[in-house]
């Protein structure tokens, strides 16, 4: 038997729980535990420059590393910098668990200095949340709180931890708990037979069938079977925006990813299909445009491991309620050695969607001419070619993220890390630091934009302690240029608030760091400033690229219409 | 339409507050509330009035099916239940108002409680039409205090909501 305090107690779970990286921030309620992670060794802490950017970097790290993100943040605002980032996890179902300091148990509700009600304050936003009442119970509750974040439809958990929980005097017995049980917690493992058989013959004898997939494939790790059983079928396949890689882009079968900026030939395929088989994605509002108006023809298969999930926009035919990996291994089973009932229907179909595709070829956007600023698409095309495909590519928010995730090809799941659900500004160079130190040896790169960069660029002096060699593409339009483009679009270019005045000189800020800066202008420097950008994989370099600001995102789904409403360029619409 | 759901939860501290938080969370609607420990301990029954069509009311049983704290809950109305509220009510009794107050009690098979020179202290138990109708009857001499305790229900029959 082992006598530990409460603070060892959390040092000693976290590493007997395998926990590398645990990102935080110092302060008063929190400091017994930081002197237990003091003095060990194996539990790494990350100092970030602000408590978002811990919750960022743990979230990046989950969805890289496919296990929960660990934060430790001190009571009142270190807590309360935190919700942003425990947002965005939850909106996109990525396992963490936020350990968060408060003031001791009899100041609790007094008002006290750095007093907060996270709990409270979180409850929205969290899977669950747990409150430490004695020390003794820390083992079983962090272990809960592990257990909840990574299994089912996972989420963050908070754990409040008042400083008295912690005190170094008082010592209660330690034994890490192997296994956890919850009577009221039982995700289900496995989907209903029935349903999915009888989702199997549906699909056999679909006409015009589309698979529409999501992140729920990526966390549920599916990927390869998802592969699998499209391609064994010869099913034209579109993934949401949090399901980008799931299945190759490169792929003749992958239509590209839907919805609002989703791709031509996807939201057409979408709405004169016949079969939607949706596959851990919720039918969200950027997916579905008007759902009055969604998919008139189709019948529709919903597959996802949260039955809150199924039905709640859109009503499914077939609903089955499991994890994506096991519903798409008997699948897979069941389709084994079966023919497709209507192959002729189906090869009609792929000539239909073919068409779609003819219909856009090469008119995706118009390249800049020699000497003219560089589209912003041509960067994230010319990115791709230099790393090849394979780099792990993080985003902020707005036109930047939809173009790296138009003209970026992502060939593997978990590349393109970005805040699809919350769409958090400030996200991606944290959450590129919380991969890069999971993938050292590999490209990690933030494209990112002047204002989004903006809202976390403290950041860098993290990146400068921890020698953390992301890459950061800057598309600089001097705009916020999705809200520009909202203006250009429905405010009659009144650009109220999303120019950006008095930018800094990204240059200078950038090598006050220490690090490399290199700006691009035109077209002609930009691949060898890409190539020295990319040269050595430890080294942090913000290559600053000045873009169009005049750019729009196309296609955009026309608001209140079908999927296949859409404005496909500043004069085109369907 | 009007549901009653009875909920087996978790007698811990912030079980309630998850619960309610996500009735205005998912803007559902919550009419009546209802709340207090079983025979065991560690359980809470907790039983809401909700008003909402067919896909609103799966989506706020599914919802609360996935809070942590919920471990079972069944939707009364599906079946044949039993509804019964509780109420207390002040009403002014001065003069001819006493006798009529203690009568219309005594149909309404309520008792009076507590008395004082001025006011009948009324107890009555039913479902809410029924109170709602001893309002209305009430109204009219004066009704100063209303105390309800919200819909409680179970289920009729061999139909057992436990662990």
């Amino acid at each position: 038997m082992e006598l530990l305090s409460g603070a060892d107690m959390i040092a000693r779970f976290l590493q007997d729980e395998g926990v590398e990286y645990i990102y935080g921030y110092p302060g008063g309620a929190a400091l017994h535990i930081y002197d237990a992670l003091f003095r060990q060794d194996k539990v790494k802490h990350i100092l970030v420059r602000h408590e978002q950017a811990a919750t960022h970097a743990a979230d990046g790290y989950a969805r890289a590393a496919g296990k929960p993100g660990v934060v430790l943040v001190t009571s009142g605002p270190g807590a309360t910098n935190a919700v942003t980032g425990i947002a965005t996890a939850y909106m996109d179902s990525i396992p963490m668990v936020v350990l968060c300091g408060q003031v001791m148990s009899h100041l609790i509700g007094d008002d006290a200095f750095q007093e907060t009600d996270i709990i409270g304050v979180t409850r929205p936003i969290v899977k669950h949340s747990f409150s430490i009442r004695h020390p003794s119970e820390i083992p079983e509750v962090l272990k809960k709180a592990f257990h909840l974040a990574a299994t089912g439809r996972p989420g963050p958990v908070v754990v409040d931890i008042p400083k008295d929980m912690t005190a170094p005097t008082e010592r209660y017995e330690y034994v890490y708990p192997k296994k956890v049980k919850m009577r009221s917690y039982n995700p289900v493992t496995r989907g209903h037979t029935g349903q999915i058989k009888k989702a199997v013959d549906m699909i056999l004898k679909a006409k015009r069938p589309v698979f529409y997939t999501g992140g729920g494939v990526v966390t549920g790790k599916a990927s390869e079977g998802l592969t699998n059983l499209v391609k064994q079928l010869g099913y034209p396949i579109t993934t949401t925006l949090m399901g980008i890689g799931a299945y190759p882009q490169g792929d003749d079968q992958c239509l590209g990813w839907l919805g609002m900026h989703g791709s031509y030939e996807s939201n057409m395929a979408m709405h004169h299909a016949d079969l939607i088989i949706a596959i851990g994605a919720r039918f969200d509002d950027r997916v579905t445009n008007n759902t009055s108006k969604f998919c008139p023809t189709a019948k529709i298969i919903h597959v996802d491991v949260d039955p809150s999930s199924v039905s709640k926009t859109v009503r499914a035919d077939v609903p089955i309620v499991g994890p994506a990996s096991s519903v798409i291994n008997e699948m897979i089973s069941l389709v084994q050695g079966k023919e497709i009932a209507n192959p002729e229907a189906v090869s009609a179909w792929w000539q239909q969607i073919n068409g779609w595709r003819a219909e856009r070829e090469g008119k995706l956007y118009e390249s800049s001419k020699p000497g003219e600023v560089l589209k912003p698409q041509e960067v994230v095309e010319a990115l791709c070619r230099v790393t090849r495909g394979e780099a792990f590519v993080t985003t902020d928010v707005g036109q930047h993220q939809m173009f790296a995730a138009q003209y970026y090809k992502f060939e593997k799941p978990n590349r393109l890390i970005t805040s699809g659900g919350l769409g958090t500004m400030g996200f991606g160079f944290p959450a590129a630091m919380g991969i890069k130190q999971n993938y050292p040896d590999d490209d990690v790169v933030c494209v990112t934009g002047e204002g989004s960069f903006q809202m976390m660029m403290q950041e860098l002096s993290t990146c400068k302690q921890y020698g953390i060699g992301v890459k950061i593409v800057n598309l600089n339009n001097a705009s916020l240029g999705m809200v520009r483009q909202w203006q250009d679009l429905n405010y009659k270019s009144r650009h109220a608030n999303s120019y950006m005045e008095s930018l800094p000189d990204f240059h200078l800020l950038i090598e006050a760091y220490g690090f490399t800066a290199i700006t691009v202008n035109t077209l002609d420097e930009l691949d060898a400033a890409l190539e020295r950008t990319f040269a050595d994989k430890h080294e942090l370099v913000f290559l600053d690229v000045k873009v169009d600001p005049h750019e729009h995102v196309y296609p955009m789904q026309v608001p209140l219409g079908s999927m296949r409403d859409m404005l496909l360029s500043k004069t085109e619409r369907t | 339409m009007r549901h009653i759901i009875s909920i087996l939860m978790e007698n811990e501290p912030g079980a309630l507050s998850r619960v309610v938080g996500l009735f205005s969370q998912r803007n559902f609607n919550i009419e009546t509330l209802n709340v207090a420990p079983t025979e065991d301990p560690s359980l809470s029954r907790l039983t809401v009035t909700t008003i909402g069509d067919d896909r609103v009311i799966e989506q706020i049983t599914k919802h609360l099916n996935k809070l942590i704290d919920v471990v079972k809950l069944v939707d009364l109305t599906e079946g044949n239940h039993i509804e019964r509220e509780l109420m207390l009510v002040k009403v002014k009794a001065i003069g001819a108002a006493r006798d009529e107050v203690k009568r219309t009690a005594d149909i309404f098979r309520a008792q009076v409680v507590d008395v004082t020179p001025n006011l009948y202290t009324v107890q009555i138990t039913g479902d809410a039409v029924k109170l709602d109708a001893f309002l209305q009857a009430m109204a009219p001499i004066g009704i100063l205090e209303v105390a309800r305790t919200g819909v409680s229900g179970i289920a009729r029959g061999d139909k057992v909501l436990s662990l």
